[in-house]
């Protein structure tokens, strides 16, 4: 279970939000909503722990994640603005690095099945740098597909993405969920995700 | 542990080669630079003799600098150092990663090519093999240390220039003891003292510096 206590946000003199708490237990979806600038991305990077609190504290199977850094992050998926990917390397290239550094065992027909998942097959052997945009968010997310750690914490994912992929990455979350994982998530666009328990917060 | 140290140095290696104008560019501004004072000085011997120990040093500073910012800078941008800093393990141990990769891919070559570029300065071949010896012990230290440096400006705009500002004064020792192996050969004294004192600052530098990197990364990521 992750629980955040009292959180406050400090970004430059601007106090983003304060005395902000919730608990995310398995099987549980958090839609994180605001306007722009409300502190979406900010709360994420406190989730994930690369932003210390101004105030609060968050905890992860009841412990601080503070205090325990590698365990935390052994269960934590994090996708953010950015895709993460190399330009010079492959798509194949790229999940397979991806997985070896957040310490999991890919075999690269897994790897091979889930770029053609997300709609990458025949191109897997083609440098990212040849890719378009959307296509590139394509190989970020097909992290997800193999991803069977507990804790997603995803910025954004429905950006550059095609509606049919959209519908695609709803019942990849919704999967993930119904295995009793948990994520919290931002995003503009509503997407409905048939499984799970879905809840909403609103900060700014 | 020892696993991701090699899949980073895998991983860095293999950007390299894809990237080769990065390495092939700082190992022709060392040899040029090496090069041009042979050229300016003219067939004065002696004098050669003297000064080669400090241009080849101070040139591999030089360019083993050229290619510090990208260090940390690549990963910063496509967002990928997040996910190295989320990963399970220590973020030292990837940095630790990062700084021989890039030992492999700036300070290696220099070594291999300093012996050649030693010629044109008329050594003798004990001190060409104490300067290789020289540059191969020493240029660890220089990518740890500078390591330090790029994590420190990451993110900062004109951040090469206060880079160069930051690690070159600390890259002194390494010049001195570098440069003075040569020295004590050339005069007769011998170089092993020199020499160990390089071992012991790249030791240090490759043990220590990755997780003070690590802690300055951990603060251009919030």
């Amino acid at each position: 279970m992750l629980e955040a206590d009292n959180l406050e946000c400090v970004r430059g003199e601007r106090r983003l939000f304060a005395g902000l708490g919730f608990k995310l237990a398995a099987g549980e979806l958090i839609y994180l909503q605001g306007r722009n600038g409300a502190g979406k991305t900010s709360l994420l990077r406190m989730l994930i722990g690369l932003l210390p609190p101004e105030n609060g504290e968050i905890r992860w199977q009841g412990r601080p994640i503070r205090s325990q850094n590698d365990e935390f992050h052994a269960d934590l998926c994090y996708l953010g603005h950015l895709n993460a990917i190399k330009e010079e390397l492959t798509p194949l290239e790229n999940l397979l690095a991806a997985a070896r550094l957040a310490g999991e065992t890919l075999s690269e027909d897994d790897a091979i099945d889930a770029l053609e998942q997300v709609g990458l097959a025949g191109r897997e052997d083609l440098a990212c740098k040849y890719l378009s945009q959307g296509q590139k968010r394509r190989v970020a997310l097909a992290r997800l597909v193999v991803d069977r750690r507990p804790l997603w914490i995803l910025d954004e994912p429905f950006v550059a993405l095609d509606v049919a992929a959209v519908d695609w990455l709803a019942g990849i979350i919704s999967g993930h969920l119904q295995r009793g994982g948990m994520a919290v998530m931002t995003t503009h666009q509503p997407v409905a995700i048939p499984a799970g328990n879905v809840r909403e917060l609103r900060i700014g | 542990m020892l696993k991701i140290v090699t899949s980073v140095i895998a991983r860095d290696l293999k950007l390299a080669m894809r990237r080769q104008a990065d390495i092939v560019s700082a190992l022709f501004f060392f040899v040029i630079v090496v090069s041009l004072f042979p050229l300016g000085i003219g067939p004065e011997v002696d004098l050669l003799r003297q000064l080669a120990p400090g241009v080849l040093w101070v040139a591999a500073l030089l360019a083993t600098m050229l290619s510090l910012p990208r260090l940390f800078a690549d990963d910063y941008r496509d967002g990928t150092l997040e996910q190295l800093a989320l990963s399970p393990h220590p973020l030292g141990l990837i940095v630790t990663g990062k700084v021989i990769a890039h030992w492999l891919v700036s300070g290696l070559p220099l070594a291999l090519i300093a012996p050649i570029l030693g010629i044109q300065f008329d050594l003798s071949g004990e001190a060409l093999l104490v300067l290789t010896g020289a540059i191969l012990l020493g240029t660890p230290a220089l990518s740890g240390i500078g390591a330090i440096g790029a994590a420190l400006t990451l993110g900062l705009r004109g951040g090469g220039v206060l880079l160069s500002l930051l690690v070159l004064p600390l890259y002194i020792p390494v010049l001195i003891f570098g440069a003075g192996a040569v020295d004590a050969t050339v005069s007769g004294l011998g170089g092993e003292g020199h020499l160990s004192l390089l071992t012991a600052m790249t030791f240090a530098a490759i043990g220590f510096a990755p997780w003070a990197s690590a802690a300055a990364l951990k603060i251009a990521l919030e």
